[in-house]
């Protein structure tokens, strides 16, 4: 190109010098020329600017890996400018400097084109790989983007969750519960409409119980054996069902799209369901049925941690129903001891009052009924020693008998009182055995020859003689068996018969647990009482020893009996550790009435009381104490006058004493007896006699220390015993009864409470 | 002579039936003889002086504000010891009921029992008095007492 315009420019050098004809062709050298040459420039210019604009914008930006290239890719730009532009100045002629220039630039560019090409073989890949990576990455992060959603909405689901969970276990109350969870749930995800059908108590149907919006009528039920419901049961997923099943079908018709419906089990946990050391079974569970419907129209899908949630719900609800039932449980239960407890209370309280109403009753009737009875039967034997008419005589016969029977009947109901309560004892005491039976003998035998029985006695050879036992209470049982056997018999003969009891005839087959043995101080007294009288059915026969019952054929003939005889005798006999018993071999053929009991052998006896005395006949008593020196202590002025009074009567020489000091300090070897009041407060009368048996040592120098007492009770007999009194007697104190204490006192050196 | 035998036979059987006495006042009866005439009234004047000086003591115990019933209880069981002794048997069974009020430290119930302690003895005393005024008519009038 240069050449061609060399030779262009020659030619027109030589054109202008010869200023020839060529000069049309021409122009248009010119032309192109101007072209080449303002394109030249503008070239230089953009080749110029880019790396301007390049260097400018690499500086804004902080990243850019490539700066050797952008320094080789400038240099060669520049150059490349460079050399268009110093061809601007080899269109004219120019210089051989320009020429020398030029062709530097040009060499320059040339080398450092040759190498940014080969530099951007390398980096070319580079470049498109990182367009690759980008995308790579742009993909990650549009997946970890994905994955924290995911996150976040599990988080959220764990946070209702949590949430759910607190609010349905802060009540304890089972309707909460269960509300709670409905209005919650409907809350966390935005239901339509939450519900809860319930097991019947049948278990055969679901009743709707709660809903959250509508207001169903709360006494739908829908049969439980429905094939959806049975699905719904089978797992403890959540399981979604048509919105047309009859357990969804709550809301209004007429919604244009119904909503999607789940429904989940809800197991209901009952305390049985517990084993011990199982988890509970599932299988014969009852369940309840929650149906979650969403909202209508909303194209809303069930998300799997909705789903998720709510079987967690489901759970926490059953537990939580689970603690509310036991808490109700734990709660009636103490409700109901709580009663109990009270009731209890109250009954024993009533008891108790009982209790001492009667014993109160028991003790003012004591008193109450006899004193009369004292005063009707005193006065009329006093009658009967007056001057009579044989009219009034038998009149006052009448009263006498029939004060008798009554005053009998008194005793009688007193003493069974007392047995029942346990608090009769025996008074053991040394008697004549045989006496005893003679004497019951006489006393029947004028009312059998009235009726013209023949009674006999016959007594064993070895039955002893005296024999330690409680002779009233015998003599008590044997009037009460015999006299049964004259009343109820109209003719014939009654026999008593008594021998020892051995071994064999101890044993009776209607009492097995009898058990007797004799032993060295005791045996056993076994007493037959044969009648050929009516005799006994055998229904009866249990009966007979039973308060207040009589058979039908005893009723009719007005015995007159109080029926409670028997009963007191089977206590007597059994408190003297035997047995009683009747066989009869039916109506007609007469009975036999049979008791053993357990009699002390004297001479042999290891009891602790006191000395036994016996009872001798009231003919060898000693009839006067006359100059018998005695001492009263009693700090009631008037009982000690009365006492004072009573033995002066009886002869004796009395100093009275009001205090435990005084009668200490008067006492004497010269006082036989000492009379000593222990009702007194205090107790501490019992130190009186300490002290004398102290002070007067050997039995026979010291006085003999006699209890006066208003009760009777162990406790008294005990405390005297223990001080080693001689005798106890009971206040008030007649003159009868002093005389005979004195007499025993004198004969004996002791004596017992009668 | 033998209406006043029976007026005081009858006026005796009364105070037995209505319980005012019971049969310790008979055995006191028995031992008033020959070289003891009087037996039975001085001791039923002992019984007067005694119970009346009892009766004040409770009056004062009860009306204290702080009730000593220890005290209580021992006068009572006084009067109790005395009464019994002469056969007064209301008196003595008002003292049994006394007793169980002071045991509770029940004050309203000792007030009750004092007011009815105090009836009984006006009640026994009464009777008795006008008993040996009928007796002294009678032991005047020339009779002798038949043993009992």
């Amino acid at each position: 190109m240069g050449s061609l315009l060399r030779m262009n420019r020659l030619l027109s050098s030589i054109v202008e010098s010869c200023n020839c004809i060529i000069d049309p062709q021409l122009p248009a050298d010119d032309l192109l020329m101007k072209y080449q040459y303002i394109s030249d420039f503008f070239i230089a210019l953009a080749y110029f600017s880019i790396p301007v604009e390049l260097i400018y914008f690499v500086k804004k930006s902080a990243v850019f890996p490539y700066r050797w290239v952008l320094v080789q890719f400038g240099a060669f730009i520049v150059l490349c400018g460079a050399t268009h532009l110093i061809n601007l100045w080899t269109f004219n002629m120019h210089t051989r400097n320009v020429a020398i220039v030029m062709t530097t630039a040009k060499a320059l560019t040339a080398l450092v084109s040759c190498v940014t090409a080969l530099m951007l073989v390398h980096i070319i890949p580079d470049l498109l790989s990182v367009k690759t990576r980008e995308l790579f990455l742009k993909k990650k992060a549009a997946q970890l983007d994905r994955e924290m959603g995911i996150i976040r909405t599990q988080e959220e689901t764990g946070r209702h969750v949590r949430m759910l969970t607190h609010e349905i276990r802060s009540t304890l109350d089972r309707h909460t519960i269960l509300k709670t969870t409905l209005v919650e749930l409907g809350r966390t995800l935005a239901l339509e409409e939450c519900a809860l059908w319930m097991p019947t108590r049948a278990g055969i149907e679901l009743q709707l119980s709660y809903t959250l919006r509508h207001q169903n009528p709360v006494g739908l039920t829908v049969p439980i054996q429905l094939p959806v419901i049975n699905q719904v049961f089978g797992t403890n997923h959540v399981v979604k069902i048509s919105p047309n099943s009859p357990v969804a079908k709550l809301r209004p018709a007429g919604k244009y799209m119904p909503g999607e419906v789940v429904a989940v089990r809800v197991p209901l946990l009952h305390l049985s369901n517990f084993q011990i050391n199982d988890w509970p079974e599932l299988s014969t569970k009852r369940y309840a049925l929650m149906v979650l419907m969403l909202p209508s129209d909303s194209a809303r899908q069930w998300h799997v941690h909705e789903l998720e949630l709510v079987e967690v719900v489901a759970d926490q609800v059953a537990v939580a129903l689970s603690h509310a039932a036991i808490l109700e449980e734990s709660m009636r239960a103490r409700d109901l001891l709580m009663e109990q407890n009270v009731a209890l209370d109250l009954a024993r309280r009533e008891a108790e009052m009982a209790v001492r109403a009667r014993n109160d009753f028991l003790a003012v009737m004591n008193h109450e009924m006899r004193t009369p009875m004292h005063a009707i039967i005193a006065l009329s034997s006093l009658l009967q020693e007056t001057d009579l008419t044989p009219e009034q005589r038998l009149m006052v016969e009448t009263i006498l008998k029939s004060s008798n029977l009554l005053a009998t009947l008194i005793n009688d109901v007193l003493d069974l009182s007392r047995l029942e309560d346990g608090s009769l004892q025996l008074d053991i005491g040394t008697f004549n055995l045989h006496a005893l039976f003679r004497e019951v003998l006489s006393l029947i035998k004028p009312i059998a020859s009235v009726k013209k029985l023949f009674v006999t006695l016959s007594l064993s050879s070895d039955l002893p003689e005296y024999v330690i036992g409680d002779e009233k209470r015998l003599m008590q049982i044997l009037l009460n068996v015999v006299g049964n056997a004259v009343k109820f018999s109209k003719e014939g003969s009654v026999s008593i018969s008594a021998f020892v009891a051995k071994s064999d005839s101890l044993r009776d087959p209607r009492a097995p647990e009898f058990f007797a043995v004799p032993s060295e101080n005791h045996f056993y007294l076994r007493v037959q009482i044969k009648d050929s009288g009516i005799g006994i059915t055998p229904q009866d026969i249990p009966n007979l020893f039973s308060k207040f019952t009589q058979s039908q054929a005893l009723a009719t003939t007005n015995s007159g009996g109080t029926g409670l005889g028997l009963a007191i005798c089977k206590r007597f006999v059994n408190l003297m550790e035997g047995h009683i018993w009747i066989e009869s071999e039916g109506l007609g053929k007469g009975s036999t009435a049979i008791f053993i009991i357990k009699l002390g052998i004297p001479g042999r006896a290891n009891e602790s009381k006191l000395p036994f005395v016996t009872k001798l006949p009231a003919n060898h008593m000693q009839m006067s104490f006359q100059g018998l020196k005695v001492l009263v202590m009693d700090e009631n002025g008037v009982s000690r006058m009365v006492t004072k009074g009573l033995l002066t009567h009886l002869g004796c020489d009395v100093t009275t004493v009001g205090s435990r000091d005084e009668c200490l300090r008067v006492v004497t070897h010269e006082h036989k007896v000492v009379f000593m009041d222990v009702s007194m407060q205090g107790i501490n009368c019992y130190e009186v006699a300490v002290v004398i048996h102290e002070r007067f040592g050997k039995r026979h120098g010291r006085p003999l220390i006699v209890a006066l007492t208003g009760n009777t009770d162990r406790v008294t007999k005990e405390n005297c015993m223990r001080v080693g009194m001689d005798g106890v007697i009971l206040k008030p104190v007649s003159v009868d009864k002093m005389r005979s204490v004195l007499s025993e006192l004198l004969e004996h050196g002791v004596v017992l409470e009668s | 002579m033998e209406q006043i035998q029976r007026k005081l036979a009858e006026y005796t059987a009364s105070l037995y039936n209505e319980k005012i006495l019971d049969e310790q006042f008979i055995q006191l009866q028995q031992l008033q003889d020959e070289s003891n005439p009087d037996f039975v009234v001085e001791v039923v004047s002992l019984f007067f002086e005694d119970s009346e000086r009892l009766l004040n003591e409770l009056a004062k115990a009860l009306n204290q504000t702080n009730v000593d019933f220890k005290k209580l209880d021992a006068n009572v069981h006084q009067l109790k010891g005395s009464s019994s002794s002469i056969g007064a048997q209301r008196v003595q069974r008002v003292c049994i009921s006394f007793r169980n009020y002071c045991d509770d430290r029940n004050v309203e119930g000792c007030l009750k029992c004092l007011q009815q302690v105090k009836i009984e003895y006006t009640l026994v005393k009464n009777k008795l008095e006008t008993l040996f005024k009928l007796e002294k008519q009678f032991v005047d009038a020339g009779g002798s007492f038949p043993v009992v």
